[in-house]
C-alpha cells in the first residue's frame, strides 16, 4: 500500500500548551480511518496542522507519490492539492440553493479569472445530480440550502466534498446531532467514498466508529497512543485509562 | 448559476427600462424649461452616486468587506479627470491672453503661465510630475480607472494577505482613506492642496455650450454609465464568481478549504469596485464643479455604506434606490427651501437638523430592517424570509443576517 | 543752525575770557572741556569725548551720560550744562555735580543736546560699564543682556574688569559666558580667541550659537583656473554641486567681470519685441516667433547687429565654469579661529542634536499619552468588549463639552476642573449606556453593523453639538498653575500641561489595571466576554456587564475628553480628530490588552513625531506616512504587538 499521507514528528504549542506532541502518522491511498481521542486529544488541531490552518513548530508533512512538503502551503492551496476538510458544524453557503453549493464545489480551475467567465458544462450539471442522489438531497437541488435540516447540511457538505475529488477527506464528527437512520446513511456515503480514495473520520462516538469498521489511530495529550482494529485498541490498558480515567 | 442572464437577473430589465424613462422624462422636462439647471446637475450627480453605491455593494453586499475607502477611489477619479479639464481650459484661456502679445508665445511660455495660473493658489508655478499627462484626455481617462485600481491593488493586497478582516479592514480602510485625504492636503502633494480642482464644470473648447445644455449631457452620461455598471455587476454576481463572493462573505473558511484562492478573488471584487467607483467620480464632480481633499474626511466615506444599507445590501437595486433616495432627500432637505418649523423653545432649521435625522434614522434601519427600502420589493414580489431563530447565515463577521436573507 | 554757531561761539568766547561762571565741579569742568565736541553732536568726533568722560572716573559721570543719552541733558544762555527732569509736570535743573535740585528749569532759554541714535548707541556703550559694576544685580543683569543683544568688540574691556568684583554666582557665571562669547569674536589675541572657542564647545545655549556662526560667515570667490584666492578659503566649490547651482556660479563669474552677462528668455523676449520692425525683427517675421529656434536666430541676427548683448550659449557656459574655480572665502581671517569655530560647532552640534532626541522624546511621550488617554475607553468597549463604537470620539466630545459647561458655572479654574472630570464621566457614563441598552445589545456578533449604526450616532451627536455649541471652537481655560512649561534648558521643555496629561494617562492605566484585575466587575466582564453563557450559568447577568462595562469605558472616554479640550480646542469635530488614530491605536498594540494599547499609543505616537523629524514643518505629512507605516506594520504583526495566539485568540 503506497502511502499518500505522511506526518512525522510534528509538535505544535499554543501559548506554552502543547496541543500536538511529536505526532507522527500516515495513511494509504485508499484507506478509512478513523481517529478518536478524548477531549483535548489535538484531535481538530491535527486536521489544522494537515489542511494547513495551524502551522507546527516543527515536524514535516509529505504529501502524494512525490512527497511533496504540506508546510508553508495555504489553506486553498493544500486544498488544491487533494485535501478535503469537512467541519465539525456543518458549513454549507447557506445563502445558496444546494445545487450553486455544488456546482461551486466541483472540481475547476479556481483562479477569479477562470470563475468569472465559467459556465456549466452539461456534464457537470449531470455529475451535480448524481452527487445529489448519493446523498439523498435530488430532491432539494433548488432549495437555499440554509432550509436544510442539519443532517442535510452534514451530507451536502461531504457531497461538496466528494465533488472537490479530492485524495483525502478529512471529516471531523460528522455524526454529531444526527438520528440513527441519518447516521446509517452517513456511514455508508463514508465507507463508498473510502473504497476510491483515502478518508479520516475524527469521531468521539464509539458506536459510529464500530459501523464504520475499519482501522482505529487513538490520540491522546498530542500524540498515538495506539493504533489498529477497534477490538485491538479498545483492548489496549493505556486505551482505557484513558478514557475511563486514571 | 444556472439559466440565461436575465432568468439571473430579474431585476436588469426592470432598473435598466426605469433609468431609460426616468432620464427621457427629466431630458423632456428640462428642454421645455421645467427644471433647472442645477437640478438636472444633482440628478446627473446622484446617478454617479447611485453607480458608487453599486461598487460599493459589490464589495460590501457580495463579499462581505465593509470598505470604508471607496470614497478615495471616488475622489481619486474626480482628480484625474480634474487634472485634464483644468489644464486644458486653463490652456485655451492662457492661449487667449498670450494671443494679444506683440510676439507669439513659445509652448514653454505657454506651458509656465499655465503652470502659473493653476498652482499660483500654493505659491508655485511649476507643474508638478504627476501632471504629466494632464494635457492628454485618453491618457487622464486611462488613469481615472487606473489610479484608483492600482491603489485598491496594493491595498488589498498588503491588507488580505496579511488576512485583515471584519471591522479590523474597515478601520484599516478608513485609515487608507485618512491618510490619502491628508497627504492631499499639503501642497507639496502637488494637487492644490485644500483648495482642490476648481472650475471643473467648465468644459474646455466649450465655453459656448450653455450649462442646461452640459448638465444634460453629463445626465444621459452618468446615466449610460449606471446602466453598463449595472449590467457589469449583475454580470459578476450572478456568475460562480458571485456565488464564490457570498460564500467569502458568508463563511470565508469553506471557501478557502474547497481550494478557492480568497484573496484572490477579494482583490479582484475590490480592484473593479474602485474602478467603477473611479469611474463614477470622473463623471460626478465635472458636475459638481470642486474637488478637494474635505471630500474624503471619514464621515464621507461612511456615506456609501449608508446608501447602501438604507437600499438593502446584497441586492444591486437596493443599492441604487438607497442612493438615489437619500441623495434625494438630502438635497430637498439641505436646499433651504424647506420653512423653518418653530416648535417654541427651539427651531428646527432643516439645513442642520437633517444629518441628525439621517444619523438617527440609520441606526434605526440597521436595527429593525436590515433589508432597507429593498425589503419593500420583497413585499411586493411575495418573497418569503426564511425562519432561522435569529442565526445567521454564516459565522463570519460579513455574513447575511436572518432578515437579510431570502428563503 | 545759525543760532547754535553763535552760541558756540560764545562759549568759545567766555572760555577765552576766561569768564567761568559756572558753579565748581569737576563733572561740570569736565563737560565744558567737551562742550564742543558734544554740541556738535557728530557720530564720527563724538568718540573722544564720551572716551575722557568715562575715564574721568568721576563718580557723577553715570548719572550725566544717562541723561545725554535720555535726552536729557541741557546747556543754558551762560554755557553751563545742566539736567533737567520732569517732576510733578514742572521741569527742574538739576546740577551735574552734586545732584541736586536748582530749581525750575527756563527750557526755552535753553538749548537741548539730542544726539542722533548712533550717539546714544555709542553712550549707552559707555553706560554699561557702569551698569557691569553697579551695586544693583538686576541692573548688572540688564547690561548683560543688553551685551548679549548687541555685542561690541569694546565691551569686552569693561566686562573682563567688572568680573573680579563680581559676587553674584549666577551673574558671575553669565559674565564669564559672554567674555568668553566676546573674547571669541573680538579679542586681538589669536590664542585668546581658540581657547575661548573650545571653552565654548560645550554649551549648547541659542546665544553660544548665534556668537559662533558670524565667524564662520563667509563669501564666495570666483577665480580663473589655477590662481588661488587670497585670506582664509574655507572650501573650494564644484557649480552645480551641493553648495553651488550652475545658475549662481554663472552669476558669480558675470558679477566678477570674468563672463559676459546672460540675457534671459525675458530679456530676449523684451529686445525682440523692441527692435520689431516691418512685422519683423532680425529678419524673422514677428508671427513665427512662437518657435523658441526662431526666436533665437532673431535674436542672434539683432546681435550681429550689435543691437544686443549676444547670447550666451550652453556650451559657453560650460566652458566659463570650467575655466574658473570657485571658493569659499572666510570673512575672519584667521584660520585657527575658524577652524576652533567649526570644531565647536560641530561639537555643539553633536549635543545640540542630543537634546533635540530628548525633547523629540518627551513631546512623542505626550503625544503618546494623548492618544493613550483617547484609546484607553476604546480598549474596554472594542479591546475587551468586541464591541466597534465609532461614536467614540463623541464621548470625548461630551466630555470635553461637559467641562466647557461647569466652567461656566463655577468660576474658579481649580475648582471647576475637580468638578468637571467626575461631571464628565457622569455624562458619558450615562450616554454610554443609553447606547449600548437602545442600540448595541441588539447587534453583538454583528460588528459591522454596529459600526455603522454608532457611526450614524456619531454624525447625529456631531452636529446636535454643532447646533447646540454653535461650529467656533469653545475655550477650556486650564488653570494657571497648570499654564507654564517646565523648561529644562534652550532646547528641551515640556509644558505642565503636557506632564499633566501624561500622569492622567499613568493613573488611568493603574485605574484600568486595577479595575480588570482585582474588582468584581473586571472579573464578571472577563468571564462574559471570553463565555457568556459559561458566566450567565454560573449567575452573572451578562447583560448588565456589558452594560456597565460599556458605560464604564464611555465613561472614560469622557474623562479623556477633559484633558484633550485642555490641551486641544474644543469643537464639535475634536472627537472625529481622534477616532481613527484611536482604533489604530488599539488594532496596533493588540486587541484585549492594555499594555497593548499603551505599546500602540507608544508607537503611534514616536512614529509620528519621529517623521516630524525629517520634515518638522509639515504635521499633515507626519501623519500621512505615520498611517502608511501602521498599515505596513499590520503585515508584519496581524494580531498587533502584543498577541494573544492559539486558541484563546478565537481563529
Amino acid at each position: 500500500m503506497n502511502t499518500l499521507l505522511e506526518v512525522s514528528g510534528v509538535s505544535v504549542s499554543f501559548d506554552g500548551f502543547r496541543a500536538i506532541n511529536n505526532l507522527s502518522f500516515h495513511m494509504g491511498a485508499a484507506e478509512l480511518r478513523a481517529v478518536i481521542g478524548p477531549n483535548g486529544a489535538g484531535k481538530t488541531t491535527f486536521m489544522d496542522i494537515v489542511t494547513g490552518k495551524t502551522r507546527p513548530d516543527k515536524g514535516t508533512i509529505r504529501w502524494g507519490e512525490k512527497g511533496i512538503s504540506l508546510l508553508g502551503l495555504s489553506e486553498a492551496r493544500i486544498a488544491r492539492e487533494g485535501v478535503g476538510r469537512k467541519f465539525q458544524k456543518p458549513t454549507v453557503f447557506e445563502d445558496q440553493t444546494v445545487r450553486a453549493n455544488l456546482l461551486v464545489a466541483l472540481r475547476n480551475r479556481r483562479g477569479p479569472f477562470a470563475a468569472l467567465w465559467w459556465k456549466p458544462k452539461p456534464a457537470e450539471l449531470e455529475r451535480v445530480d448524481a452527487l445529489a442522489e448519493t446523498i439523498g438531497l435530488a430532491a432539494h437541488l433548488d432549495r437555499k440550502s440554509g432550509e436544510l435540516s442539519h443532517g442535510q447540511k452534514q451530507w451536502l457538505e461531504i457531497g461538496m466534498l466528494l465533488a472537490q475529488e479530492p485524495k483525502l477527506l478529512l471529516v471531523d464528527e460528522p455524526a454529531a446531532g444526527m438520528t440513527v437512520a441519518e447516521r446509517e446513511k452517513t456511514t455508508a456515503i463514508l465507507v463508498e467514498a473510502a473504497k476510491t480514495r483515502a478518508v479520516v473520520v475524527v469521531e468521539h462516538d464509539m458506536e459510529f466508529v464500530r459501523r464504520l469498521n475499519c482501522r482505529v489511530t487513538v490520540l491522546h495529550e498530542g500524540s498515538v497512543l495506539a493504533e489498529g482494529s477497534l477490538d485491538h485498541v479498545t483492548s489496549n490498558k493505556d486505551v482505557i485509562d484513558v478514557y475511563l480515567g486514571r | 448559476m444556472t439559466g440565461s442572464f436575465l432568468k439571473r437577473n430579474p431585476s436588469v430589465p426592470v432598473v435598466l427600462g426605469l433609468l431609460l424613462l426616468g432620464t427621457l422624462a427629466v431630458a423632456a422636462m428640462a428642454a421645455s424649461g421645467g427644471l433647472s439647471t442645477s437640478f438636472v446637475k444633482t440628478l446627473g450627480m446622484t446617478l454617479c452616486l447611485a453607480l458608487a453605491a453599486l461598487a460599493m455593494d459589490l464589495v460590501w453586499g457580495y463579499a462581505g468587506i465593509l470598505s470604508l475607502g471607496n470614497i478615495a477611489f471616488f475622489a481619486l477619479g474626480g482628480y484625474m479627470i480634474g487634472m485634464w479639464l483644468m489644464t486644458a481650459r486653463t490652456e485655451i484661456i492662457v492661449a487667449e491672453s498670450l494671443a494679444g502679445q506683440a510676439i507669439p508665445a513659445t509652448p514653454q511660455e505657454i506651458r509656465d503661465a499655465v503652470g502659473g495660473q493653476i498652482f499660483g493658489v500654493v505659491g508655485s508655478a511649476d507643474f508638478p510630475a504627476i501632471w504629466a499627462f494632464s494635457g492628454s484626455l485618453p491618457a487622464q481617462l486611462a488613469l481615472v480607472v487606473l489610479v484608483p485600481s492600482l491603489l485598491a491593488l496594493v491595498f488589498g493586497w498588503l491588507a488580505f494577505r496579511s488576512r485583515v478582516t471584519g471591522v479590523y479592514l474597515s478601520i484599516l480602510t478608513q485609515a487608507m482613506t485618512l491618510a490619502l485625504a491628508l497627504y492631499l492636503f499639503q501642497n507639496d502633494a502637488g494637487l492644490r492642496g485644500n483648495n482642490g480642482l476648481s472650475g471643473l464644470q467648465n468644459l474646455p473648447g466649450l465655453s459656448a455650450v450653455p450649462q442646461a445644455t452640459v448638465s444634460l449631457w453629463f445626465l444621459w452620461g452618468s446615466a449610460l454609465a449606471l446602466g453598463l455598471g449595472y449590467l457589469l455587476c449583475a454580470w459578476v454576481v450572478s456568475g460562480k464568481f458571485g456565488a464564490i463572493l457570498r460564500g467569502i462573505r458568508d463563511n470565508e473558511a469553506r471557501v478557502r478549504f474547497l481550494g478557492y484562492p480568497v484573496e484572490g478573488f477579494k482583490l479582484a471584487v475590490f480592484t473593479l469596485s474602485a474602478a467603477i467607483t473611479g469611474i463614477a467620480g470622473a463623471l460626478y464632480y465635472p458636475q459638481a464643479g470642486i474637488v478637494n481633499p474635505a471630500e474624503m474626511m471619514p464621515i464621507a466615506s461612511i456615506y456609501l455604506a449608508v446608501w447602501v444599507a438604507i437600499g438593502g445590501r446584497g441586492r444591486l437595486y437596493g443599492a441604487v434606490i438607497g442612493a438615489i433616495a437619500v441623495s434625494l432627500i438630502s438635497s430637498f432637505f439641505t436646499s433651504g427651501k424647506l420653512p423653518d418649523l418653530d416648535l417654541g423653545p427651539v427651531r428646527l432649521v432643516w439645513v442642520d437638523w437633517w444629518l441628525v435625522m439621517l444619523g438617527f434614522s440609520f441606526v434605526l434601519v440597521t436595527l429593525l430592517a436590515p433589508k432597507g427600502l429593498g425589503g419593500l420589493v420583497d413585499l411586493w414580489t411575495q418573497r418569503r424570509r426564511p425562519e432561522r431563530h435569529g442565526a445567521d447565515l454564516g459565522p463570519d463577521t460579513g455574513a447575511f443576517r436572518e432578515k437579510e436573507a431570502e428563503a | 543752525m545759525m543760532i547754535r554757531t553763535f552760541k558756540t561761539a560764545l562759549v568759545v568766547t567766555w572760555l577765552a575770557l576766561g569768564a567761568v561762571q559756572a558753579q565748581a565741579g569737576p563733572v561740570q569742568d569736565l563737560l565744558q572741556e567737551q562742550g564742543a565736541l558734544i554740541e556738535e553732536s557728530s557720530r564720527r568726533t563724538i568718540g573722544p569725548a564720551i572716551e575722557a568722560i568715562v575715564d574721568s572716573g568721576l563718580e557723577r559721570v553715570q548719572p550725566v551720560l544717562q541723561a545725554w543719552q535720555d535726552k536729557a541733558l541741557w546747556i543754558d544762555a551762560e554755557g553751563r550744562f545742566w539736567r533737567v527732569i520732569e517732576k510733578d509736570g514742572d521741569e527742574i535743573l538739576v546740577d551735574v555735580d552734586t545732584g541736586a535740585e536748582a530749581g525750575p528749569a527756563d527750557t526755552a532759554a535753553m538749548e537741548q543736546i539730542k544726539p542722533n541714535s548712533g550717539i546714544r548707541a555709542l553712550i549707552g556703550t559707555a553706560l554699561v560699564q557702569f551698569q557691569l559694576s553697579d551695586p544693583n544685580p538686576a541692573r548688572r543683569r540688564a547690561a548683560l543682556e543688553s551685551i548679549t543683544r548687541d555685542p561690541e568688540p569694546e565691551l569686552l574691556a569693561p566686562l573682563r574688569a567688572s568680573i573680579e568684583t563680581e559676587d553674584d554666582a549666577d551673574l558671575l557665571a553669565r559674565k564669564v559666558r559672554l567674555e568668553r562669547l566676546l573674547t571669541a569674536r573680538f579679542d586681538e589675541d589669536e590664542a585668546a580667541r581658540v581657547a575661548a572657542i573650545e571653552a565654548l564647545s560645550t554649551d549648547a545655549a541659542v546665544e553660544t550659537r548665534a556668537a559662533l556662526n558670524p565667524l564662520l560667515a563667509s563669501r564666495m570667490v570666483a577665480l580663473p583656473d589655477g590662481e588661488t584666492p587670497e585670506g582664509n578659503v574655507a572650501r573650494e566649490l564644484s557649480p552645480g554641486g551641493d553648495r553651488l547651482s550652475r545658475a549662481a556660479a554663472y552669476g558669480a563669474l558675470v558679477d566678477a567681470g570674468l563672463a559676459p552677462p546672460r540675457p534671459s528668455d525675458a530679456e530676449i523676449r523684451a529686445a525682440l519685441e523692441a527692435n520689431r520692425a516691418n512685422g519683423e525683427v532680425g529678419g524673422v517675421a514677428v508671427a513665427a516667433l512662437g518657435d523658441p529656434q526662431a526666436r533665437a536666430r532673431a535674436y542672434d541676427a539683432l546681435a550681429a547687429e550689435g543691437l544686443v548683448a549676444p547670447r550666451v550659449e550652453e556650451a559657453d557656459v560650460e566652458a566659463a565654469l570650467a575655466a574658473h574655480a570657485f571658493f569659499d572665502v572666510y570673512a575672519e581671517p584667521s584660520a585657527a579661529v575658524t577652524d576652533a569655530a567649526r570644531a565647536a560647532l560641530t561639537s555643539i552640534g553633536i549635543r545640540v542634536g542630543a537634546m533635540k532626541g530628548v525633547d523629540i522624546g518627551l513631546d512623542a511621550l505626550s503625544l503618546a499619552s494623548i492618544y493613550f488617554l483617547a484609546a484607553i475607553g476604546l480598549a474596554v468597549t472594542f479591546g475587551v468588549m468586541g464591541v466597534i463604537n465609532m461614536a467614540h470620539g463623541e464621548f470625548i466630545m461630551m466630555g470635553a463639552y461637559t467641562a466647557y459647561l461647569v466652567q461656566q458655572i463655577i468660576p474658579d479654574r481649580t475648582l471647576s476642573l475637580i468638578a468637571a472630570l467626575p461631571a464628565a464621566f457622569v455624562v458619558t457614563f450615562v450616554a454610554g449606556v443609553a447606547m449600548e441598552r437602545l442600540v448595541i445589545r441588539h447587534l453583538y456578533k454583528r460588528p459591522l453593523e454596529t459600526l455603522l449604526a454608532t457611526f450614524g450616532i456619531s454624525i447625529a451627536l456631531q452636529q446636535l453639538a454643532k447646533i447646540v455649541f454653535g461650529t467656533q471652537a469653545r475655550p477650556l481655560t486650564a488653570p494657571d498653575w497648570l499654564g507654564g512649561a517646565w523648561i529644562i534648558n534652550d532646547v528641551v521643555g515640556i509644558s505642565h500641561i503636557r506632564i499633566a496629561i501624561f500622569v492622567l494617562a499613568l493613573m488611568f492605566l493603574g485605574f484600568f489595571l486595577f479595575l480588570m484585575k482585582r474588582t468584581r466587575l473586571g472579573l464578571e466582564t472577563r468571564s462574559v466576554t471570553q463565555n457568556p453563557g459559561m458566566a450567565a450559568s454560573v449567575g452573572i447577568d451578562p447583560g448588565r456587564v456589558n452594560m456597565l462595562t460599556f458605560g464604564l469605558g464611555s465613561g472614560i472616554a469622557g474623562i479623556a475628553g477633559v484633558a484633550i479640550g485642555l490641551y486641544a480646542k474644543v469643537t464639535s469635530e475634536m472627537g472625529a480628530d481622534y477616532i481613527v488614530q484611536s482604533f489604530m491605536t488599539v488594532v496596533v498594540g493588540g486587541v484585549g490588552n492594555i499594555w497593548g494599547t499603551l505599546a500602540g499609543a507608544a508607537m503611534i505616537g514616536g512614529l509620528q513625531k519621529g517623521i516630524e523629524v525629517l520634515n518638522p514643518s509639515n504635521t499633515l505629512a507626519a501623519q500621512t506616512w505615520m498611517i502608511v507605516a501602521v498599515i505596513i506594520f499590520i503585515q508584519f504583526r496581524p494580531r498587533g504587538i502584543i498577541a494573544l495566539r492559539g486558541r484563546a485568540a478565537g481563529d
